[in-house]
This record gives C-alpha cells, structure tokens and sequence, in this order.
C-alpha cells in the first residue's frame, strides 16, 4: 500500500476514535441539561465520564497532529480555511474543559448553575460544528490553485452541512444517552434509554437523509454500502436498548458514528479537499502529502505506539467499569 | 496593523498564558509524586494529606493547562498556513509524536490518579502519578524539538519546486544541539516554579497558621526551598552552556541581549545600558570587562560580534533589510529573566535559613516574599520564552523563513482580530477564576482523610472522589 493511502487511512481511523470516544461524552455533556433532575444526578453524569474525556479529547490533538505531519498542505488549507468554526469549537473546548474540572470546586449553587451552562453548551457546539466541517471536506469548498480557502463562513454554512451538523448533534445525544444507561443504576438509566430512543427515532428523519443525500452526491457503491450499515446499526441500537441490552445498544450506536464516518472519508478518497471551483486544483492525498522519507518515519512511531496507546485507555475503561448511581456521590463535598 | 500584526500578538499572547501552566504541571507532578511515594513507604498520614492538598492546586492548574493547550497545536495552520505548509514536513512530526507518546499518557493516567483511588491497589495508583510526570517530560522534550528547528534548522534540504523545507534526517532534528541545550535548561526552570509554588504555599501556611498542621507544612516547605535551590543551580548552568550554543547558532540574539553593537575581542558583560528609546545609541552603561567573552565563548578573550557586523553579514547573506530583533525587548527580557530567577533562589534560601531547626518564622517581610515567590520563577520563564521568540526575529525559521511570510494569506483581519479578542477576553475570566480557586484551596489548609475506608464489597460507598 501507497505510505499516502495508509495515512489517510490512519487519520480517518484517528478521526472515528475521536467521534465515537469524545461523541459519546458530548452526549453526556448535553444531557447535564437535559437528563439531569438535580444537582446529585448532574454529577452522577458527569463522573460517569470524569476519567475519560481528557483522554478522548486527546485523539482530536493527535488527529491534527498527524495530518499537520502527513498532509501539511491539508492541515494548512483545512485550519486557515475554516478559522471561525474552528474558533468557536476551541471555545466551546476550553469553557467546557475547564467547567468538568472547576464545578465541583465550590459548594456554591449559583457557581456550579453557571458551569453546567457551560458544559452543556461546551458540549452541543462541537457536536454541531464537526459534522459541518466534516461535511463541507467531502462536499468541497471553494479552495482556489494555491490551496487557499477563498470563500467564507456563510459558504460553510449550506444546507447539506448544517443537515449533517444536526445529524451529529442528535446522534452524539443518543450515544451520551446509552452510555450513561450502560454506566448508571437506579432511575436515571431508564430515563437514560427512553430519551435516547425518543431522540435516536426523531432523528431517524434527518439521518436518512443526509446518507441519502451523501449516496446521491458521492455514488459510489461503498458510499451506499456503508450509508445503510449506518442505518441497520441505528436501529440495532434502539431496539437493543428497547430491550435493555445497554452494552450492545452502546457498541451499535459507536458503529453508527463509525459507519458515517467511513462513508464520508471513503466519499472523500482520494481527495483529501476537493475544490469546489475547478477539480484540478483539489488536494489530493499524493499532492497534499509529506515526503516519503518523513511518511515513513511517522509509520513506525505510529505502529509501534498506537497498539501500546490502545491497550492503557483500554485498561482505564476497564478500571473504570463499575455503574455508578446517586449513592455514590459523597453528601459532604468539601470534606472530600 | 494588519492581519500579521495581530496574529503575531495572538501568538504571543496565547503562548505565554499557556505557558503559566505547563512549568507549574512539569515540576508539580513530580513533587506530588514524591508525596504519595512518601506516604507510601512510610505510611505517614501528613504525606498523604500533602498529596491531596498540592494534588489538588496541581489538578485546578492541569485543568487550564489542557483547555489552553489545544490552542497552540490549531493556531499554527489557523494563523499560520504559509509557514505550516513550509515545514510541515519536518514540525508536523515532533508535534504528532508529542500527542501519541505523550499527551495519551498525561491525560489517560491523570484520569486513573484522580479516580482511581479505591480503584487501583496503593501500588498500582501510585505509579499512574509517575507516569503521567513522565508524560510532562516526553512532552517537554518533542515541543522544544520542534521549536528548536525554528531556533535552528537542521536535518532538512530545501525543495524549490515545491516551496518548502524537507526533512532528510530525523535523527538530527531529534539532536539538535540547540534542543539538547534548552531540554535541560527548560525543564530545571520547571522545576524552579514547581519548588517556588509549594514551597511558598507552605511557607505561608506555616507563618499564618502555626499552630494547623506546621509539622506537615515544613516538610512541605524543605520539599519545595530544596527543590527550588538545586533546580536553580542547575538552570544557571544549563543557561550558561545554552547560551553559549546560542551565540554560535543565533549571534544576532545574544548580541542584542547584550545591547552589543560593536563587534569586541574580549568583549564586557552589560550589567545596566541606557539608551535611546528605539535602541540604536547607547546612552550610559555600567558593565564587567571580559565576562561576556566568557559567557558566550568559554574564553575571557572570546570575541563576540556584535550587532552591525552582524547586521552587514546577513545582508550579505539573505540580502537588503533589517536583521536585528527588537533590541530593548530583547536586552531587558534576558535581564529580567535572570533577576527574577536569582531573586527567587536567594528568596528560597532566606527562607530555608528562617526555618532551620524547627524555628517558627515571623516577620512580615518574610511573608510577603512567601507570597511573591511563586510568581518569580513562574515571570523567569515567561521572559525567558519571550526572549528566545522575539530575539528570533525577523525570522519564524531562522535563516529560512521571515515570519511576515509565514502568516496566513487568506486569512481577513476580522478573523484574527475576532479570535484574538475571544481568546484575550476568554483567558481573562479563566485566569480571575483559577486564581481565586487557588487562593480558596490554599486557605483552606489540609484536608482531612477519613478514618475508616469504606471496604470494597461495600457497593454503595460514596466515590474518593466527585466531581
């Protein structure tokens, strides 16, 4: 395999870890507003991510990271090109960061009303935002011969990618939801499940359509194909937590974050932006590349070290693996 | 201003508050770490109330240090295309290795510490704390090579066709000799604002409340004084060998450091310049004959250039145009930067002596220098950083690429404009917050650690911790 193709590979891979991983505590971050009764079941939520968002926030650093070293014409053409979305995604980053680590730190109402604020919407920003950025990629942008992003925020703006923005945002709400139904015990896991499959079936609409719509778009059979797995393992993932099967109704909706993305990046291939304007002046995986030599370098750190990165995340989840519920949270804050 | 202008300011300006934080969770970590293997081995219970309570200050401090951190890595192709397409080829690299070897690490094993108290057998957490100080370590260690290769390219060859530098040999971007000499250099000046920043915090304790816990609060203080001192001798040395890397690599920086025009065989060390307000006369000096020769050669007799030849060699060179940074930042952030940092090693030995045998401090000169001393350090390695940016200038790679060049050419001034208010306000009210967060833990003293522990079997037991 061409070093070009096997790094491509490997960031829409980086890209899929981070979706299915920070999606699912985007989720939990929405529903702070949204699931929550009372101050007891917001951090009952939030712990049940507390050790595990850092970590997944994580795989976005190294996600651009990798293309900034693989693909610097990508990365440049991509970060320059799209400067307010990003903007407001690092934003909603940093408020909401700092909001997990800094709510429980004063025992006052008002102060942790505030910071909930923030996670919430710290939350629902990036869910929004990264699938219209993702969708603009496939779809192409103005990007003239220079690889210079010459059009504007508006442009970013159209419906197929605000569509996908919703796409996003209900599916990331329904992964939060059957997460927290896999890591919870007591009233809040069935509240959990019933708000997911109310939402996951109001999205159903939305959903279909943008795959549609990437099918018509793209026409490759691959597209098609991986569109409707993404749809099988949607509904999969409802009937199971209809069923009570939270673990597998939590693996079928990580699939579906999954299956989306493969059929965007495979929608993409070999493109890594196309051009709106003229399709000579697309950046492809070959034009927009690093030297071999450095592709080469980068290919042994990135095979000898990702298994090793997998296997301690991996062992922190399973660390972490007990449900959790509202006996858990200590009565006295501040002695702790 | 143009869009440059203010790119350059938003660099600069979320650079340095990023950087508040990072020397604080390097040395930190560690410290907690020899805290918790404290109580480990002794089983004493003022270790394991030192651990939680710096843990803690380290925990709300790591919080602003990662939300400010993504900032960095996206700025570079947000307000610097044109230089990222320049050398992405060679700085992508050090930078995606910094996130898998190091960033997964410091976040992951920071997540099992904090949680994982009646998680992990005492064994088991303990090493997840040392693991993620040495993730700060790794961390440091790819940063600065890749902001060594702007100090001084190396392992490259340029390509005209396409327009850029590529890398030909990985292995000397990783030896650089200018990475060599600023790891150490950067990492004991961590470990000088990690000892200042205990240190100071329980040496406050001890002279405020002396009769809460002043036991534990002085084993702290020793901790943090020791560390404070031994890291500060280690970063005069290293600074001594940095600096003479430097003026073989970059002789315009540290000429300008010097306010040194004229080229001199040996040449003196300016203690104080005066001179005029754009910096090209000099006014009144107070200087050391020949320790600048020393200092920048190894020799009392080096010779050291000075700014005018050096202006007309690189003109030579590269041809017409200014090649000398801004002298006045660049002479008085290398001397701040060395004020602040002996004033904080002399402020800790003072202390030390304040403290010896069991004595109880007072006096309230030395509680003001207790409450000043954390931010000694922490403004050394502030000025520092903008010494070795600015003193870089007018080049973004030095040799290579001028930093008008490197700026975004699609980017409106609206945009940068826009993002530097957000980030400038932003960090405003973070830094409002985390200040007084800090003052209310630190105040608060000791935490106490329940007597009995809750069995495993129990299921319903209250977490160690919550959010």
């Amino acid at each position: 395999m061409e070093l070009t193709t096997f790094w491509f590979i490997l960031i829409a891979v980086l890209w899929i870890g981070y979706l299915v991983l920070e999606g699912f505590d985007f989720g939990v971050g929405m529903l702070v507003g949204a699931l929550a009764q009372d101050d007891t079941e917001r951090r009952v939520l939030i712990n049940t991510i507390g050790p595990l968002w850092d970590g997944n926030e994580v795989w976005l650093l190294v996600a651009g990271g990798a293309t900034f070293a693989a693909f610097p014409e990508w990365y440049a053409t991509l970060f320059s090109g799209f400067y307010l979305p990003l903007l407001l995604i690092l934003i909603a980053l940093i408020v909401r960061g700092v909001a997990f680590e800094f709510r429980g730190k004063r025992n006052e109402r008002a102060w942790r009303r505030n910071w909930d604020i923030a996670i919430v919407v710290g939350s629902a920003v990036p869910a929004l935002l990264w699938g219209v950025a993702l969708a603009n990629i496939v779809r192409g942008v103005p990007i003239d011969k220079n690889h210079e992003y010459v059009g504007t925020f508006f442009d970013l703006l159209n419906p197929y990618a605000l569509l996908a923005g919703v796409v996003t945002l209900a599916v990331f709400f329904v992964h939060g939801c059957f997460f927290v139904a896999l890591k919870t015990v007591g009233d809040i896991r069935h509240r959990a499940t019933k708000l997911g499959v109310k939402v996951g079936v109001g999205a159903a609409g939305p959903a279909v359509a943008f795959i549609v719509w990437t099918g018509i778009d793209q026409g490759a059979f691959a597209v098609w194909l991986f569109g409707l797995l993404a749809v099988i393992s949607c509904v999969a993932s409802l009937a199971l937590a209809l069923a009570h099967r939270e673990m597998l109704a939590f693996i079928a909706t990580s699939l579906t974050i999954a299956f989306v993305a493969i059929m965007l990046f495979v929608g993409l291939f070999p493109d890594v932006m196309p051009s709106s304007l003229n399709s000579a002046w697309n950046l492809t995986t070959t034009n927009a590349s690093s030297t071999h030599y450095t592709l080469v370098i980068m290919s042994w750190v990135a095979v000898i070290f990702t298994p090793i990165v997998l296997m301690y995340q991996s062992w922190s989840y399973w660390v972490f693996r007990k449900r959790i519920g509202v006996q858990h949270i200590p009565t006295e804050v501040l002695a702790r | 201003m143009d869009a440059l202008d203010i790119a350059r300011w938003q660099f600069g300006i979320t650079t340095v508050y990023h950087f508040f934080f990072v020397p604080i969770t390097i040395g930190t970590s560690f410290l907690v770490a020899g805290m918790q293997t404290a109580w480990f081995r002794t089983h004493k219970e003022k270790y394991l109330r030192l651990t939680k309570f710096f843990g803690k200050l380290f925990l709300i401090n790591f919080a602003m240090g990662v939300a400010t951190g993504i900032v960095q890595e996206f700025q570079f192709g947000m307000n610097w295309s044109d230089y990222s397409r320049f050398v992405g080829d060679i700085f992508g690299a050090p930078l995606a290795i910094e996130g898998l070897l190091a960033f997964f690490l410091e976040s992951t094993f920071l997540g099992l510490w904090i949680f994982g108290w009646d998680r992990l057998t005492p064994r088991v957490h303990l090493a997840t704390i040392w693991i993620a100080a040495v993730g700060t370590l790794l961390s440091s260690y790819f940063i600065l090579a890749a902001n060594s290769f702007m100090q001084n390219p190396v392992g490259f060859e340029f390509n005209a066709e396409k327009g850029r530098a590529e890398l030909t040999d990985f292995g000397a971007v990783l030896t650089n000799k200018v990475l060599l000499a600023t790891v150490p250099h950067q990492i004991f000046a961590c470990f000088m604002v990690a000892g200042a920043f205990v240190g100071g915090i329980a040496m406050w304790q001890i002279m405020k409340h002396p009769d809460r816990d002043a036991e534990a609060f002085r084993t702290a203080f020793r901790l943090g004084a020791v560390t404070l001192i031994v890291a500060g001798l280690g970063t005069i040395v290293s600074g001594d060998y940095q600096g003479k890397i430097m003026t073989e690599v970059q002789p315009m920086k540290m000429a300008a450091a010097e306010g040194l025009y004229e080229t001199s065989e040996p040449a003196p060390f300016s203690i104080l310049t005066i001179g005029t307000l754009d910096g090209s006369k000099e006014v009144y000096k107070l200087e050391v004959p020949r320790l600048l020769s020393y200092l920048g050669t190894g020799s009392f007799d080096g010779k050291v250039e000075g700014i005018n030849s050096l202006q007309a060699k690189y003109e030579e060179t590269y041809g017409a145009g200014d090649y000398s940074p801004n002298i006045p930042i660049s002479y008085w952030t290398f001397r701040i930067m060395i004020t602040l940092g002996g004033l904080a090693m002399a402020a800790g030995a003072w202390m030390l002596w304040a403290t010896r045998r069991g004595r109880v401090p007072s006096g309230r000169w030395l509680l003001r220098t207790a409450i000043v001393l954390p931010l000694l350090p922490l403004f050394a390695n502030s000025f520092g950083w903008i010494f070795t940016e600015m003193g870089r200038q007018p080049w973004i790679v030095f040799g290579l690429m001028p930093t008008s060049a490197g700026v975004s050419p699609g980017t409106t001034l609206a945009e940068v404009l826009t993002s530097l208010i957000a980030f400038t306000v932003i960090y405003g009210v973070l830094a409002i917050v985390e200040v007084k967060l800090l003052l209310m833990y630190i105040q608060r003293g000791l935490p106490e650690i329940p007597t009995e522990s809750p069995g495993d079997d129990d299921i319903d037991a209250p977490l160690a911790f919550a959010y």
